[in-house]
C-alpha cells in the first residue's frame, strides 16, 4: 500500500532511534483543533482493479473519432523511438539538473532541444521549454513589456482564440493594454496591425499559419514595428515550419508556440510544452530555465542551468517568470521526434501535410455551395464557408465518428457558417473522400 | 558526449513517413517558403536510439539512486500509473469544445470530475480546478482568482505577504499577478515572526501565502491564528501545497482556515518530475471563491453525464484545456489504487523517514531550529565550514558515492543549508546507506577536507564553470 | 579622496561635484563570480538609497542602492565586457557610474573606511 517498503520490525526500530513512542507521536506538534474533519476516499485496490476503471474512462474519450481538428494540438505520427527513449526512467523519474555533474544526460537533451527550436525558428537563443503554445505567447508578451519598458501589445485577432484569452489574463493582471486588431476575412489585415502600433506599443503579436490556416509573411510588419521601437512576435505551428518562412527570416523578435505536434500525444489537452526563441541580445529577458555549455576542470564539456539569475529562485518577485517546474520530458519527446524525422523527413512530413491538404481543399470546395473563405496560401488546414450553420454540421458528423473541423461562430461573430479543417499526414485518402461524401450528405440531404 | 548534431551525417535518413495517397499539390509558394530545410540532425534510427540511451544513463534518477532532494518529494513512480495515462494518448481535447462533442469525452471529463473531487476531500476545500499546469502557475491563479474577489468588492488591495522562508514562486508568482509583496523574517522558533506578521496585516494586503509544514519542514502551531489575523483584515489565506506529503489524512488546509490552495501532483501524488517537467498544479477554493475560478469548468449534469461548461465571471482562462490531462490521469490512478488508508500511510511513512534521518544525523550536522520535523529536515554544514568544507562539497561527495545529494542552500533563510527528504517510499535499508555516507561525509571533513573540494570524481564530468556558462551564454549549438 | 560606504555595501568617493560609486569587497566577495552588471541610464536621477543599479553572481542577484543623490552622467562601459572587473578590483576600476550635483552633507549619515570595516566585523 502507497509503496511504502518498512516493515512493523523497521517502523519500531526507527521508532527507537527517534525517541518516539509511536508514529502517531510524530505528529503531535499539530494541535487537535486543527486536526482533518474528513477524509473521505474510496478504499484502495490493486492495479487489476485500477486498470478496469480507466480502460473504462479511456474507452469513452473519442479516440476513435477521425479527427480533421487542431485548434493548436495536432494528430501527427510519433515513431515508436519516441515513447521507447522517453520512457526511458533516467529520463523520466529524474528532476530539475541542479547538480548537473549527475543530470548531464538530461542537461545535454535540452541543449540539444534548444539548439532545435533556434533551428527550427531561425533564431538564437532558446529556454529549456514552457508550459503550453498560450502561456508561452503571454510570457513572450511578458518579456516585449520587460524589453522596452513599455505597457501595451497589439494582438492579431487571428491568433487562435484559446491563446488570446490567455495573454489577455496575463496582461490584465499587470494592467498592460491590449489592443485587439480583428482579421480582413481569413487573412491578418496588416494594413490594420501597422496602423495600431504607437510609441506604447511594446509588441506586436502575430500566428503563422494563423487560426484561419492562413500563411503570410510579415517581414514588413517587423520592419514597422521596429521603427517604432516595437518587438514582434510570431507564434509558430512547428510542423507548418518545415515548409513556411521562419519568424527568424521575416525579422521576427521572440517566436513562440504550441509545441504538441513534435512528438507528443493528443492526451485530451497536455502535457504538451510551449517554445520560445529570440535574439541572443534578448537571453536575458528570456523566462524559464536555459541551459549553456561550458567546461569543467579537466576541459571536458559538459552542460549546466545558466542565467539563473533571471528566475524566481533567485530573483524572487523581480524573476523575468514565475515559472519553475517546465515541461522538461515533452521537450525531449519533441527533440527525439525532430531527430528520428531527421533534416529531410521533416521537409518531407511538411510536404505530405501540405499535399494532403491541398487534395482535400479541391475536394470540399468543388462540393456545392462550399467555398475557400483563404485568400492566399495556407499549410494544412484551410477554413471553409458552408452553405448551412458550421456548427450544425459538425454536430451531426460527429455522431458519423468524424470531426470534420472548428466551426468558427463561437470564436467570429459573422463567422457562424465557417469551419476550419485540418489535414494532416495521418489522414488517408480514403478518409478525406469519406468526409467529402458526409458533408455532401450532411449539406444537402 | 558528442552532441546529437555532431554524429549526424548529410544524407542520412530518418523515419518513413506516410505514403502520399493523394495526387501531389502544385508546390507550396516560393515567397512564403523557408529558405533552407530545417537543421535538424541527419542520423539513422539506431545512432539515435544509441545517443539518447546513453545519454540518459548519464542521468541520476529516483528509479536508479536515492534521491532525496528536499522539497521535491521524489517518491517512487508506479508503473501502472504509466499504463493508465498512456490509454488517453488519442484523445483530442478540442472534441470537448466542439457542439455535441461533450457526449463523446464522457470518459476524460469524468476522470477530471473524479480527480477535483479527490483533491478537494483530501484538501478540505469546495471546488477544484485542473486547469494550472504545474505548482507556480497554480500559485499565480490562485491569486488572480484572490485578485478578482476583491476587485468584485471594490477593494483596492496591494501586497502580498510571504515569509522569508518562502518558495520564490510564491513571491514570483504574486508579482504576476500585478501585487507588490511584503516578506516577513523567521523567527527563532523556526517559523514567520508572528509579531511581524500582525504588524504587516492591514487592509492593503489582499492575501498571505503559507506553506505548512514550511519549507524547513516544520509545523507551525499558529497557523490557524495566522489565517484568523488575515481574514480579521480582510485579506484571504493562500496555500502552497509543497509539503502536502506530510500530512495528508492529518490535516486538510481548508479546514484550518485557508481560502485557496494548490498542489503539486507531481510531488504530493507520485506523477513523475520528467527531468524538470511535466508538472500540474491544480488549485482548490472554498465557496465564496468558486465564481472566480478559471473557464471552462467540467460540470455533473443531472443525467449524470458530464458536460463542459463556461465559467464567464471568473479569472479567464490560465491554460488551453483543462491542465495537463496526462498528469491528472496519473494522479487520479494514484489516489485511486492507495485510496485514504493508503494515502494516510503514505504522510505517516512520509514523516517516520525524515525523523529518523534527523534522529540519525544530527550528531554530526548542525540543527538550525530544535523542533521535531515533519517530511523533510533541514540541517546546516555551519560546523563542515568551520574546516572550510561547504555544503555543495558535501553534495557532490554523495554523489561520487551513488547518491542524488539533498537540496542544497535552500531556504535561503538557513546558512549552507541541507534539506533531506527521504520520502515514504525509501527503505530503513537504502536510509541507512545514505546515513552512513553523510557520516563519512563528517569525518573526512574533520580528517582531510581537501578531499571534498575535488568531488565528484566519478561522473563523466567534474565540477562545471558556471561562471563562464553565464558569461558565455552559449546556449545552442549553431547549425 | 576618502570613500564611504552604505550598511547594503555600496561605496562612494568624492570628487568635487562628482561622485564615483560601486560595491565593496566584501560584498563581490560574497556575490561570488559576477556575471552581469546592470548598469544605470545615462541621465537618470536619484535619491540617497534609491535603487540604482543591479549586479547578479551565478547564484545571486541584488539591487544596488546609491550611496547619494544625484545625476548619473558616466557608466564604466568595460563592465558590459568584463563583469568580473567587479570581483577583481571592486573598489577601484569596478566602479559601476558617476554622479553629479551630490549633496556632500549626506555623506556623514554613511560610514567612513575604518567605521565600515567594524560594521563587517558586527555581522560576522
Amino acid at each position: 500500500m502507497g509503496y511504502c517498503p518498512n516493515t512493523p520490525e523497521e517502523i519500531r526500530e526507527m521508532l527507537v532511534v527517534i525517541g518516539a513512542g509511536s508514529v502517531e507521536d510524530l505528529f503531535s506538534p499539530i494541535p487537535e483543533a486543527l486536526r482533518a474533519k474528513s477524509f473521505e476516499l474510496p478504499a484502495g485496490m490493486s492495479e487489476f482493479e485500477l486498470m478496469g476503471i480507466m480502460r473504462e474512462k479511456a474507452t469513452t474519450g473519442g479516440s476513435e473519432i477521425v479527427p480533421f481538428i487542431g485548434g493548436g494540438i495536432y494528430d501527427h505520427i510519433i515513431p515508436a523511438a519516441v515513447d521507447h527513449l522517453a520512457g526511458r526512467a533516467e529520463f523520466y523519474t529524474a528532476y530539475t539538473p541542479y547538480q548537473p555533474e549527475c543530470s548531464q544526460g538530461t542537461l545535454q537533451a535540452l541543449y540539444e532541444y534548444q539548439s532545435a527550436i533556434c533551428r527550427l525558428t531561425g533564431l538564437e537563443a532558446s529556454n529549456a521549454s514552457l508550459y503550453d503554445g498560450g502561456t508561452a505567447v503571454a510570457e513572450a508578451a511578458l518579456m516585449a513589456l520587460r524589453i522596452t519598458g513599455r505597457n501595451a501589445i497589439v494582438l492579431d485577432a487571428s491568433v487562435n482564440p484559446l491563446h488570446r484569452e490567455v495573454v489577455c489574463g496575463y496582461l490584465a493582471s499587470l494592467s498592460a493594454g491590449v489592443c485587439q486588431v480583428p482579421p480582413a476575412g481569413c487573412e491578418s489585415d496588416l494594413e490594420l496591425l501597422m496602423g495600431s502600433i504607437t510609441s506604447e506599443t511594446a509588441a506586436v503579436i502575430v500566428q503563422n499559419p494563423n487560426f484561419f490556416g492562413s500563411v503570410a509573411d510579415f517581414t514588413a510588419l517587423a520592419a514597422k514595428a521596429h521603427e517604432q521601437g516595437a518587438l514582434l512576435i510570431v507564434t509558430c505551428y512547428p510542423v507548418a515550419l518545415g515548409l513556411v518562412k521562419s519568424p527568424g527570416e521575416m525579422g521576427a523578435d521572440i517566436a513562440v508556440g504550441e509545441g504538441q505536434s513534435l512528438g507528443n500525444t493528443l492526451s485530451f489537452g497536455g502535457p504538451y510544452f510551449g517554445f520560445i526563441a529570440t535574439r541572443k541580445r534578448f537571453i536575458r529577458n528570456l523566462p524559464g530555465r536555459i541551459v549553456g555549455e561550458t567546461v569543467d576542470k579537466e576541459g571536458r564539456c559538459g552542460y549546466v542551468l545558466t542565467l539563473q539569475a533571471r528566475e524566481q529562485h533567485i530573483k524572487r518577485h523581480k524573476a523575468t517568470s514565475n515559472i519553475c517546474s517546465n515541461q522538461s520530458l515533452c521537450a525531449l519527446r519533441g527533440l527525439i521526434f525532430a531527430a528520428a524525422l531527421g533534416k529531410q523527413g521533416f521537409e518531407d512530413l511538411a510536404t505530405l501535410n501540405f499535399d494532403k491538404a491541398q487534395y482535400a481543399k479541391g475536394l470540399f470546395s468543388a462540393l456545392k455551395g462550399v467555398s475557400v473563405l483563404n485568400a492566399g496560401a495556407t499549410f494544412n488546414e484551410f477554413t471553409l464557408a458552408l452553405p448551412k450553420p458550421a456548427a450544425q454540421v459538425v454536430t451531426r458528423l460527429l455522431d458519423a465518428g468524424v470531426a470534420a473541423g472548428v466551426p468558427l461562430g463561437g470564436y467570429y461573430p459573422g463567422l457562424e457558417h465557417a469551419i476550419v479543417v485540418t489535414v494532416t499526414e495521418k489522414r488517408t485518402k480514403a478518409e478525406i473522400d469519406q468526409l467529402a461524401g458526409l458533408l455532401e450528405e450532411a449539406l444537402w440531404n | 558526449m558528442e552532441l546529437i548534431y555532431e554524429k549526424s551525417v548529410p544524407g542520412r535518413t530518418g523515419v518513413r513517413i506516410p505514403l502520399c495517397d493523394v495526387p501531389k499539390a502544385a508546390p507550396f509558394p516560393e515567397a512564403l517558403r523557408r529558405s533552407d530545410a530545417v537543421g535538424f540532425p541527419e542520423v539513422s534510427e539506431l545512432d539515435l536510439v544509441r545517443h539518447y540511451t546513453n545519454l540518459s544513463r548519464r542521468n541520476f534518477s529516483v528509479d536508479t539512486n536515492f534521491y532525496p532532494l528536499g522539497s521535491c518529494t521524489m517518491k517512487y513512480n508506479a508503473k501502472v500509473m504509466e499504463q493508465a495515462g498512456a490509454l488517453f494518448a488519442g484523445c483530442h481535447p478540442m472534441l470537448a469544445l466542439l457542439p455535441g462533442g461533450e457526449k463523446l469525452v464522457q470518459g476524460p471529463l469524468s476522470l477530471i470530475h473524479g480527480v477535483e473531487q479527490q483533491l478537494a476531500e483530501i484538501t478540505g476545500m469546495d471546488e477544484v480546478t485542473t486547469q494550472p499546469l504545474a505548482g507556480a502557475h497554480g500559485e499565480m491563479t490562485g491569486i488572480m482568482v484572490i485578485a478578482a474577489y476583491h476587485k468584485a468588492r471594490g477593494e483596492k488591495r496591494k501586497f502580498v505577504i510571504v515569509p522569508d522562508s518562502s518558495h520564490g514562486t510564491n513571491p514570483a508568482s504574486a508579482a504576476m499577478a500585478g501585487y507588490e509583496i511584503i516578506t516577513i523574517p523567521t523567527a527563532p522558533y523556526g517559523d514567520m515572526d508572528l509579531d511581524a506578521y500582525r504588524a504587516a496585516m492591514n487592509g492593503e494586503v489582499a492575501a498571505v501565502m503559507m506553506t505548512c509544514p514550511n519549507t524547513l519542514g516544520i509545523f507551525n502551531p499558529h497557523i490557524a491564528d495566522i489565517c484568523e489575523i488575515a481574514h480579521q483584515a480582510g485579506a484571504l489565506t493562500y496555500y502552497d501545497g509543497a509539503n502536502l506529503n506530510a500530512i495528508m489524512g492529518k490535516v486538510r488546509p481548508g479546514d484550518v482556515g485557508f481560502d485557496v490552495i494548490h498542489v503539486n501532483l507531481h510531488k504530493t501524488f507520485g506523477t513523475p518530475h520528467g527531468g524538470g517537467g511535466p508538472g500540474s498544479g491544480p488549485v482548490g477554493v472554498k465557496k465564496g471563491l468558486i465564481p472566480y475560478l478559471p473557464t471552462p469548468r467540467v460540470v455533473r449534469n443531472a443525467d449524470g453525464s458530464f458536460g463542459v461548461e463556461a465559467h464567464p465571471e471568473g479569472i479567464g482562462r490560465v491554460s488551453d484545456f483543462f491542465g495537463n490531462f496526462g498528469i491528472l490521469a496519473r494522479a487520479f490512478a494514484y489516489i485511486t489504487l492507495l485510496g485514504s488508508e493508503g494515502l494516510i500511510e503514505v504522510s505517516e511513512m512520509a514523516v517516520l523517514n525524515a525523523n529518523y534521518m534527523m534522529a540519525r544525523l544530527r550528531g554530526e550536522y548542525e540543527l538550525p531550529f530544535e523542533t521535531t520535523c515533519m517530511h523533510e529536515c533541514v540541517f546546516s554544514a555551519s560546523r563542515q565550514l568551520k574546516d572550510g568544507v561547504h555544503a555543495l562539497d558535501i553534495a557532490k561527495y554523495l554523489i561520487d558515492r551513488g547518491f542524488h545529494p539533498p537540496t542544497v542552500y535552500f531556504p535561503l533563510n538557513v546558512k549552507e543549508a541541507i534539506m533531506i527528504e527521504p520520502t515514504e517510499t525509501e527503505s530503513k535499508q537504502t536510509m541507512d546507506a545514505f546515513i552512513e555516507v553523510m557520516l563519512e561525509a563528517a569525518r573526512v571533513t574533520r580528517e582531510n577536507p581537501v578531499a571534498l573540494h575535488e568531488a565528484p570524481v566519478t561522473t563523466p564530468v567534474g565540477r562545471l564553470d558556471e561562471t563562464r556558462a553565464a558569461r558565455a551564454q552559449q546556449v545552442c549549438c549553431e547549425g | 579622496m576618502s570613500m564611504y560606504f552604505t550598511k547594503e555595501h555600496e561605496w562612494v568617493k568624492v570628487d568635487g561635484a562628482q561622485a564615483t560609486v560601486g560595491i565593496s569587497e566584501h560584498a563581490a566577495h560574497e556575490l561570488g563570480d559576477i556575471t552581469f552588471v546592470e548598469l544605470p541610464q545615462m541621465g537618470k536621477i536619484v535619491k540617497q538609497f534609491d535603487t540604482l543599479a543591479g549586479i547578479e553572481s551565478v547564484k545571486a542577484a541584488s539591487d544596488i542602492y546609491s550611496p547619494v543623490s544625484g545625476k548619473v552622467i558616466q557608466v564604466n562601459d568595460k563592465l558590459e565586457e568584463a563583469p568580473e572587473l567587479v570581483n577583481e578590483s571592486a573598489e577601484d576600476l569596478g566602479w559601476i557610474c558617476k554622479l553629479e550635483g551630490a549633496d556632500l552633507a549626506e555623506l556623514s549619515s554613511l560610514m567612513d573606511a575604518a567605521a565600515y570595516a567594524q560594521y563587517l566585523k558586527g555581522l560576522e
